[in-house]
């Protein structure tokens, strides 16, 4: 079983050589990079947290009936709520906090 | 069917229409559906035929059924963990769906049903639903803590846990716009890029000649739509083992 170990370790070190092997990946990282893919994904995700915002807010207001006051209140939360987003994009929370 | 008189008809191609005659009319089954078949069929022969002989040194097939599996148990144990093993057959089903589903669609005369928001909102839906089920499941109560940062301070309390909330719910909806709309724009470049050149190709000479750079830029979309095959059914697969990362480890 020995030189198999020994095969295997030489198998991964000559992969890592030609970048075969995944690199070592922080958590949440791995994520594909890319003007194009960041760019895209920052949009989709500003907008579907505002989106959600939105809906909670104008819900809220037609269940209640408080005017126009929650659906601002929440597009405001929902556009923080969009900036959580693309700042865990590129901050993934991840080990001990 | 490219360019109908003058008019690009860029999403025409969405459409959809009941297949299977008189009963699939009747249920509404469409080639939409018909393709999700054969999509679940073809990942179920590629893993059943490339098992089948258990080579050591595998064939073509095997080697692909493996890579496939091999790639897929990987991500979700290096984003989930230990645990990830036991989503794994949930991961792989969900990924290997998606990649077949957006690869079919680049046959010509496939249809592409992840260019539907309706059917990669209901997958989000069922991760969405998953993690909040796994979190609820392994953390109780304790789960709901999730949307509070420890040691915060009670007053921004108030503000950072409906933010938090917020941010919970878009995932479906970032999760399923992501897949959706890269499927449909690029599906929509091909199709505007090609009536380009049926358009310049029938007006005589000079056309002809002109119609050779929307055919270039064509060939050079469809090996990037392969390239965003690979690269959204990933994507949502790795979101979906961060998300279940955050379901078990809470943060």
């Amino acid at each position: 079983m020995a030189d198999r170990d020994d095969f295997d370790r030489r198998l991964q070190e000559a992969r890592a050589r030609q970048g075969l092997e995944a690199a070592p990946k922080g958590r949440g990282g791995g994520l594909p990079g890319g003007a194009w893919g960041i760019g895209f994904r920052v949009g989709v995700e500003l907008v579907s947290a505002l989106a959600v915002g939105l809906a909670i807010g104008w819900a809220l207001d037609r269940w209640l009936g408080t005017g126009p006051w929650l659906l601002m209140l929440f597009v405001v939360l929902g556009v923080a709520a969009g900036v959580l987003n693309v700042y865990r994009v590129f901050m993934p929370r991840s080990g001990p906090r | 069917m490219a360019a109908e008189g003058k008019a690009i008809d860029a999403l025409s191609q969405f459409a959809l229409t009941p297949v299977l005659g008189k009963v699939g009319a009747s249920v509404g089954f469409t080639q939409s559906n018909a393709h999700m078949l054969i999509a679940v069929g073809l990942v179920t022969a590629l893993m059943m035929w490339g098992t089948a002989r258990r080579a050591v040194v595998p064939g073509r097939l095997q080697a692909l059924a493996e890579a496939a599996y091999e790639f897929v148990h990987e991500m979700a144990t290096g984003q989930i963990g230990e645990e990830g093993k036991r989503f794994f057959p949930f991961l792989f089903s969900l990924f290997m769906f998606i990649l077949f589903g957006n690869l079919l669609g680049m046959l010509p005369y496939a249809f592409t049903f992840t260019s539907h928001i309706a059917v990669t909102f209901t997958l989000a839906a069922i991760v969405f639903v998953l993690i909040t089920a796994v979190g609820l499941a392994i953390h109780g109560w304790h789960w709901f803590s999730y949307f509070k940062p420890e040691g915060l301070n009670p007053a921004l309390a108030v503000l950072v846990v409906p933010i938090e909330i917020i941010s919970y719910l878009s995932r479906p909806i970032s999760l399923s716009v992501r897949l959706f709309a890269n499927m449909v724009a690029g599906h929509v470049m091909l199709k505007v890029f090609a009536s380009f050149v049926v358009m310049l190709g029938t007006a005589g000479v000079l056309g002809v000649l002109g119609a050779a750079a929307p055919l270039a830029i064509n060939v050079a979309l469809v090996g990037f739509e392969f390239l965003v095959a690979f690269l959204q059914a990933y994507v949502f697969a790795i979101l979906t083992s961060i998300y279940l990362h955050d379901a078990v480890h809470l943060h």
